[in-house]
């Protein structure tokens, strides 16, 4: 039984949506929502349609839509989330809003396709131990004259870390990119040039893991629109050019029990409380099995190799930057900042799902006890195989195709995504990998066809 | 601000947050003495009285509001299903009367078409601080005559906010004043939004939401403060 207060809260936030459509003069709606490879889908809809969709969701057909086909039933609902409302400060001189949408089967039920419903989930589990989960992501990406692939990339700018690249396309870029992200509550904690050409970083201040994935979502929208506007061409592929850094998305972890950081422990080892080390364990535990989700491409493994600050080796370090679970520096009395940062993940996965996996990792290390093994302290670029496997440290899976069999043993990833998406995902996977097998390069043509 | 009249003291929660969600200013009395005791000057605007918890006190209230020179109006009651044969014989004691549990947009509904009829009573239609502007009837937000688009609960936070000017907000109040309902980001949430509304509302007016260290938030200054 849904309890009056809710039903209340819900029609004053319908009654909020429709006032400001029409005092802000909306005249188009876009219903937001995600399918399963992360991508974002929209269905527009007129200010007049906005009554049927708050009351009864907008009916479509899912088969179309990657992930969303079943074998019996292809009708879907979606359901606008009115806390979601907001206009989009860029499009058509601000007459056009967004609003996130919750999939649901014909009969109510939540759908199980759902990324979004997928993480809610997830969520509701940590929530019933108390904790509230909250992320925020380091995004990386590049800016490119243009996003033909069948030309050599051209970066915008030859910058590097830190640079202050004064009037060039690509910083004018970030700063209106940040303008528009702020206007929209989507708050910016810094942004940088990062280490590549034209390769930059904006960091997202910390929220809780559902608006996050809501963010992420927009984020990629605004950044690549706001580039197109300009003729440029902006991109998240995890690792677009070959000789210099791929782009990441550190995560930022940490779970609080009301206002309490229940990552922190006055005095501890690095502050770390037990379930600080509980979460780090289980996703150090279960790292190779979340992989897939969170580099889901291909060429998410070609980033994660040794020589680019990318993560190779399950490990944990305080302030090593080549472990893959780092435990950022934090003034001693902010106790809220304690947190842990994640490091494989790539800004072109589904943020739904990635959060659903780590979170489910990290839960399951709290609960089951997993012990934190010891801190790597050596510089694991170093690292021979051999050395790595006397110290007992695992790599990361080297190819999608590795990735996707640690998935499929992983009875914690199964129960994370939920048996629908799972199974779909591990299908469209190995179709993707086998294309990707099946290719020639141009970097064996080249290695071979003089030789051989 | 008009303050309306609300017995018991302390209100019940749903009452308190329906009025605060509403933007009405009240003050909660314990029993009939308090009526002229904690009176404001310019007179209460009117009432809402809870028979539920305490049937004999509310009645008592009701009588103490009316039975003067100049009756205080409009008064709404609350009652219980058990307690509707009550109302019979006390037509004078009140103006209207809804049935407790009551739905809170009803509560409001009624309340607010009361206040009009009576053509007195607090105006929640505006709430308004320095060159901030909510419009609770469009829900329409401006600062310094710029619409500022908000989200539901933005906005929400921000109109608590701005009729409690000065008051400073543990994250926990806010949380349970203004969300009301359970909600992922616990209590964090506040935090989050806090910073949102200050992206909004632009570099220049950011401070309108000061940080009280290791207690919460506040906007502005009270009115009442030199």
């Amino acid at each position: 039984v849904v309890p009056v207060p809710i039903l209340a809260a819900v029609e004053r936030q319908h009654e909020y949506v429709r006032r400001a459509v029409e005092e802000r003069g909306v005249r188009l709606v876009r219903l937001w929502f995600t399918d399963v490879l992360g991508q974002l889908k929209s269905v527009a809809i007129s200010p007049a349609e906005l009554e049927t969709a708050f009351e009864e969701g907008m009916h479509f057909d899912g088969s179309a839509i990657d992930g969303f086909s079943r074998i019996q039933e292809s009708d879907v609902l979606a359901r606008p989330d009115p806390s979601t409302f907001e206009l989009l400060p860029w499009a058509d001189g601000g007459s056009t809003a967004r609003m996130f949408c919750d999939i649901y089967n014909p009969d109510g039920s939540p759908f199980e396709g759902d990324p979004r419903h997928v993480l809610r989930r997830n969520l509701r589990r940590a929530l019933d131990s108390g904790w509230s989960f909250f992320v925020a992501p380091e995004m990386e990406f590049f800016y490119f004259a243009d996003g033909e692939p069948n030309r050599p990339l051209q970066p915008l700018d030859s910058g590097s870390y830190f640079d202050l690249t004064t009037s060039d396309v690509a910083s004018d870029l970030r700063r209106q990119t940040i303008s528009v992200l702020e206007a929209m509550g989507i708050p910016v904690e810094y942004s940088f040039h990062e280490d590549s050409p034209s390769q930059h970083e904006i960091d997202l201040r910390y929220t809780d893991a559902l608006t996050m994935a809501d963010q992420i979502m927009t984020f990629r929208l605004v950044v690549r629109e706001l580039a197109l506007e300009r003729g440029r061409y902006a991109s998240f592929m995890p690792k677009p050019l070959p000789d210099v850094q791929g782009s990441g998305m550190h995560l930022h972890l940490s779970l609080f029990e009301k206002d309490t950081n229940a990552f922190h422990t006055d005095g501890a080892d690095y502050a770390l409380s037990p379930v600080a080390r509980g979460f780090m364990a289980g996703l150090l535990h279960h790292a190779r099995e979340i992989t897939a989700v969170t580099n889901q491409l291909v060429n998410s493994y070609k980033r994660l190799v040794t020589g680019y600050e990318a993560p190779v080796w399950v490990s944990w370090a305080k302030n090593n930057r080549s472990a893959l679970i780092r435990v950022p520096v934090t003034r001693a009395d902010k106790t809220s900042s304690t947190r842990v940062e994640y490091r494989s993940p790539d800004p072109a996965c589904n943020p739904y799902l990635a959060f659903s996996v780590i979170l489910a990792a990290g839960l399951k290390g709290i609960t089951e006890g997993y012990e934190l093994p010891d801190e790597t302290v050596q510089n694991l670029y170093e690292l021979t195989p051999e050395e790595a496997e006397k110290m007992g440290v695992r790599p990361l899976p080297q190819s999608l195709a590795e990735a996707l069999d640690e998935m499929e043993r992983s009875e914690l990833v199964r129960d994370a995504l939920g048996e629908h998406i799972f199974e779909w995902f591990l299908r469209n996977k190995r179709a993707e990998w086998r294309g990707y097998k099946a290719h020639v390069s141009q970097w064996e043509l080249q290695r071979y066809l003089p030789t051989w | 601000m008009d303050l309306l009249v609300v017995f018991p003291d302390p209100a019940p929660a749903e009452l308190v947050r329906t009025l605060d969600l509403a933007g009405y200013g009240w003050a909660g009395i314990g029993g009939a003495d308090a009526v002229a005791d904690k009176e404001p000057e310019e007179g209460w605007a009117g009432a809402v009285v809870s028979a539920v918890e305490d049937a004999e006190g509310a009645w008592a209230v009701c009588r103490a509001l009316r039975k003067r020179d100049e009756p205080i109006e409009p008064l709404l009651v609350v009652v219980s299903g058990a307690q509707l044969g009550e109302l019979d014989t006390r037509d004078e004691l009140y103006d209207d009367f809804i049935i407790g549990p009551f739905h809170p947009r009803e509560l409001e509904a009624r309340l607010k078409h009361l206040l009009w009829r009576t053509g007195r009573g607090p105006s929640p239609q505006v709430v308004e601080y320095g060159s901030l502007v909510l419009n609770l009837e469009t829900y329409q937000a401006a600062i310094e005559g710029r619409p500022l688009d908000l989200t539901f609960m933005e906005y929400e936070l921000l109109k608590y906010l701005a009729s409690h000017p000065g008051k400073v907000f543990t994250r926990e109040a806010l949380l349970n004043r203004v969300w009301g309902y359970e909600y992922y980001g616990g209590a964090r949430t506040v935090d989050v939004h806090v910073r949102r509304l200050r992206a909004k509302l632009g570099e220049e007016h950011a401070n309108l939401i000061q940080t009280v260290r290791s207690v919460g938030y506040k906007l502005g200054q009270s009115r009442w403060q030199p």
